[in-house]
């Protein structure tokens, strides 16, 4: 059991908790991420780690509230233990000098995302930093991100927050504009990281994604998270889950995220049913949770 | 106590047929296939054996059950000194009385055998093992002295459970990991429920842990520590992760969504119980026709999980003939009888689906013919130009077999810790120890996939290849700082 000991909504639909998982917090590494599995019925499923502190033998993860298991989560409160936490799993993130590094995030990737700048920066990078939300009520941890990066840029998908952009649409523009960069670490939605790298790719800029894709046991036993990388097929879990964005299949990567939403919006619905009073302050839109299925 | 029978008699009589749930009821239930003996029947079945000396079926054990003595107990109705005799040397009798292969082992060597009609020493060993769980008998142990010494066992499978039960009992003490949050390894997470129920896995294990042995489970040795980190903390190490990474055909069409590897595929059903979802929230795709390729016990495994699950028709696709597959003759008959189609001398070159949906519409597979043996001594298959066809599928399931799990190895490799060409540890066969002092291994990571037997005959002679180690006052943690 992995005791929760910090619990707070971040912005609509994202939750950031703190658990007690000792031999994760030891081992932890940027770009790494645990399975989680929230009861005896669980499934268990990746979550990127957002933070960990040694000392005190806890992990942090921020995540968006999306299907049953994700639900769950979100309704635990502080005290409430988690049934199973196994990790740190993948790959950790390769910190080198690469000179002039770009760091975009959003949504559950803006934690790893300070880890990673924060290593970066330690290694003599110059951090160049975009975080992304839909609209500016949906920002978060903008300080953390801002303090530990050279240049530090918001955008937002709607026109809240000045101009209406996002990520790829700024690194468009910034590559364009002729400024110098050496590498492009993205990590946030499926979407988004396949946007960031389309954008990146005419400039040549290597673009590393992180794909924690659907996952049973995380450590190459299954094959449920394969992906196709170049004309590989790749294991997420072992392989990952760090890859290079410029040669990830997207379509094939997406239409596989997408293979359980039937049997996800049937587990969600019955489980919603009785449980809806446990997430009123994740403050669901349930219009807009039905869009974000239906594009998975 | 029943009588003992001339021996005349004894030859005469046949085996004892274990009852089974009708073919076409189970093919649509998750409950245990065969029922198991009664009390008459285990008796009947018990009496015809001959109590040879030295027993020949002993010879084929690699558990080394001391069989003649647990079958004379149940002549004589002792049913719990029969379950204490089988506990001398095996500690997970249900598991293997129903997952051995005992027609190449015990069975093989019965000297009955000749006549054909060999002492069903699995289902007796079955029997036992339930009566005993059944009727809440448990070992009785005498004090173990301790020896002050301890041992990491990495992996909860049948080659660790054994292995830390053995040392156990020699006064070690023993900590598992494991990476799942259940243990029993394969035989949760790939044995379907209706072969073996899970309920009994978790019973012996729980055995296991009241022998004293620490269960560490959610712990990905080589992840959440490295193997030279966990090296500095025990006297000794077992390592026995199992061969856990699924193969691929490697053909066109596999990424789509409704192709799945048998691990997934089991994984999803047995481990995570998908065939209750919703009740149980993990998912499982099941398609009306399903195909899945090889001919090993995995595969029927799957093709007839795929049944249970609503598939209407479940084809098992396989290159060589029906002589050369790999799977026990009895799930075999057991999967055709519950109306597994076997294609056999077919070899698949293409999933053919919708790439924007995953969907898959049917398998292109070419004919075989057998030539000439190749080095595994099978006729080895040979395409046969022009004879493409296309099998109607909306699901592939790949079994064609497993890999090494490179995790463990790639840690280990900083204390010396050698693999072969395949990604298997090399190790000595008399101790099962590696090229490590120390460090030992069993199970599918030292021989490749193979059976549940093996290795917990692996697990029983690393815990003897431990205690000679540790006896002559070695240490592993001690060896790291020389």
């Amino acid at each position: 059991m992995y005791k929760i000991v910090e619990r707070e909504v971040l912005v609509p639909n994202i939750v950031h908790i703190k658990v007690e998982a000792p031999y994760v917090a030891q081992a932890a590494q940027p770009g790494q991420f645990v399975i989680l599995r929230v009861d005896e019925q669980g499934e268990r499923f990746p979550m990127s780690l957002a933070d960990w502190d040694r000392e005190k033998g806890t992990i942090n993860i921020a995540f968006f509230v999306l299907g049953t298991s994700t639900m769950k989560l979100a309704a635990l409160k502080e005290g409430d233990s988690i049934l199973d936490c196994v990790g740190p799993l993948g790959n950790p993130t390769e910190i080198e000098n690469y000179g002039n590094v770009l760091l975009a995030c959003g949504c559950f990737g803006i934690g790893p995302t300070i880890k990673l700048a924060e290593a970066l920066k330690e290694k003599g990078n110059k951090i160049i930093s975009v975080m992304e939300a839909r609209s500016k009520a949906y920002l978060f941890w903008q300080d953390r991100l801002r303090d530990v990066s050279d240049e530090f840029h918001v955008v937002v998908g709607d026109s809240s927050y000045g101009k209406k952009e996002w990520t790829n649409d700024f690194i468009q523009e910034y590559l364009r504009a002729g400024n110098k960069v050496d590498i492009i670490f993205a990590h946030g939605c499926p979407f988004m990281m396949m946007e960031c790298s389309k954008a990146s790719k005419p400039f040549g800029v290597k673009t590393i994604v992180s794909l924690t894709t659907i996952m049973v046991d995380g450590t190459g036993m299954c094959g449920s998270c394969r992906i196709t990388v170049g004309e590989e097929t790749k294991f997420a879990c072992v392989d990952g889950p760090e890859f290079d964005g410029h040669e990830v299949d997207w379509d094939n990567l997406i239409m596989r995220q997408r293979r359980y939403i039937p049997q996800e919006y049937r587990s969600f619905s019955l489980w919603e049913r009785d449980n809806w009073h446990k997430i009123m302050d994740v403050a669901l839109y349930e219009k807009e949770k039905l869009l974000m299925m239906q594009q998975g | 106590m029943a009588e003992m029978i001339p021996i005349k008699e004894r030859m005469q009589r046949d085996q004892v047929q274990m009852p089974e749930q009708d073919p076409q009821i189970r093919g649509h239930n998750f409950n245990e296939v065969p029922t198991g003996y009664t009390k008459e029947m285990a008796i009947y079945e018990a009496q015809r054996c001959l109590q040879c000396t030295p027993p020949k079926c002993v010879e084929g054990c690699p558990a080394e059950v001391r069989i003649t003595e647990f079958i004379q107990k149940i002549v004589e109705e002792d049913f719990a000194g029969s379950y204490f005799e089988i506990l001398k040397t095996n500690n997970l009798p249900a598991v293997c009385g129903r997952v051995c292969p005992q027609e190449t082992q015990c069975c093989e060597t019965c000297v009955l055998n000749k006549k054909g009609k060999p002492i069903a020493i699995g289902r007796l060993e079955r029997f036992v093992s339930d009566w005993a769980r059944e009727n809440g008998v448990h070992e009785k142990l005498p004090e173990i002295k301790k020896k002050g010494k301890t041992v990491a066992v990495i992996g909860a499978g049948p080659a660790g459970l054994v292995c830390a039960a053995d040392l156990q009992k020699m006064g070690y003490d023993v900590t598992i990991f494991e990476a799942f949050h259940a243990s029993g390894g394969v035989l949760v997470y790939g044995i379907p429920e209706f072969r073996l129920p899970k309920e009994i896995v978790r019973y012996e294990a729980g055995e296991i842990e009241k022998l004293g042995v620490k269960f560490e489970t959610d712990f990905v040795a080589g992840k959440t520590k490295s193997i030279p980190d966990m090296a500095k903390e025990f006297n000794a190490m077992f390592i026995a992760i199992g061969a856990g990474a699924p193969r691929f055909m490697e053909i066109p069409g596999e990424n789509l969504a409704m192709v799945y590897s048998a691990n997934e595929f089991l994984t999803r059903s047995n481990l995570m119980k998908a065939y209750r979802f919703p009740e149980y929230d993990t998912p499982i795709k099941i398609g009306r026709k399903v195909c899945t390729i090889g001919a090993g016990n995995v595969s029927m495994d799957s093709a007839r999980t795929a049944l249970r699950l609503g598939a209407e028709v479940s084809h098992i696709v396989y290159r060589r003939s029906r002589k050369e597959a790999p799977a026990r003759i009895e799930e075999i008959a057991h999967a055709e009888e519950e109306g597994v189609v076997l294609n056999f001398l077919t070899l698949p070159i293409k999933v053919l689906g919708d790439y924007e949906t995953g969907e898959v519409t049917g398998m292109e597979c070419i004919k075989m013919e057998l030539g000439e043996p190749d080095e595994s001594g099978r006729r080895r298959p040979i395409p046969v130009e022009g004879t493409n066809f296309i099998i109607e599928a909306d699901m592939v399931i790949d079994s064609i077999g497993t890999l090494a799990n490179p995790i463990v190895p790639r840690s280990a490799a900083a204390l010396g810790v050698e693999i072969n060409k395949w990604g298997y540890f090399v190790f000595d066969e008399e101790t099962m120890q590696t090229t490590r002092e120390g460090i030992f291994c069993g199970g599918d990571i030292a021989r490749g996939a193979a059976t549940v037997i093996l290795a917990v005959g692996d697990g029983k002679k690393a815990a003897r290849g431990i205690d000679k180690y540790l006896s002559s006052g070695n240490s592993l943690k001690e060896s790291l700082n020389k």
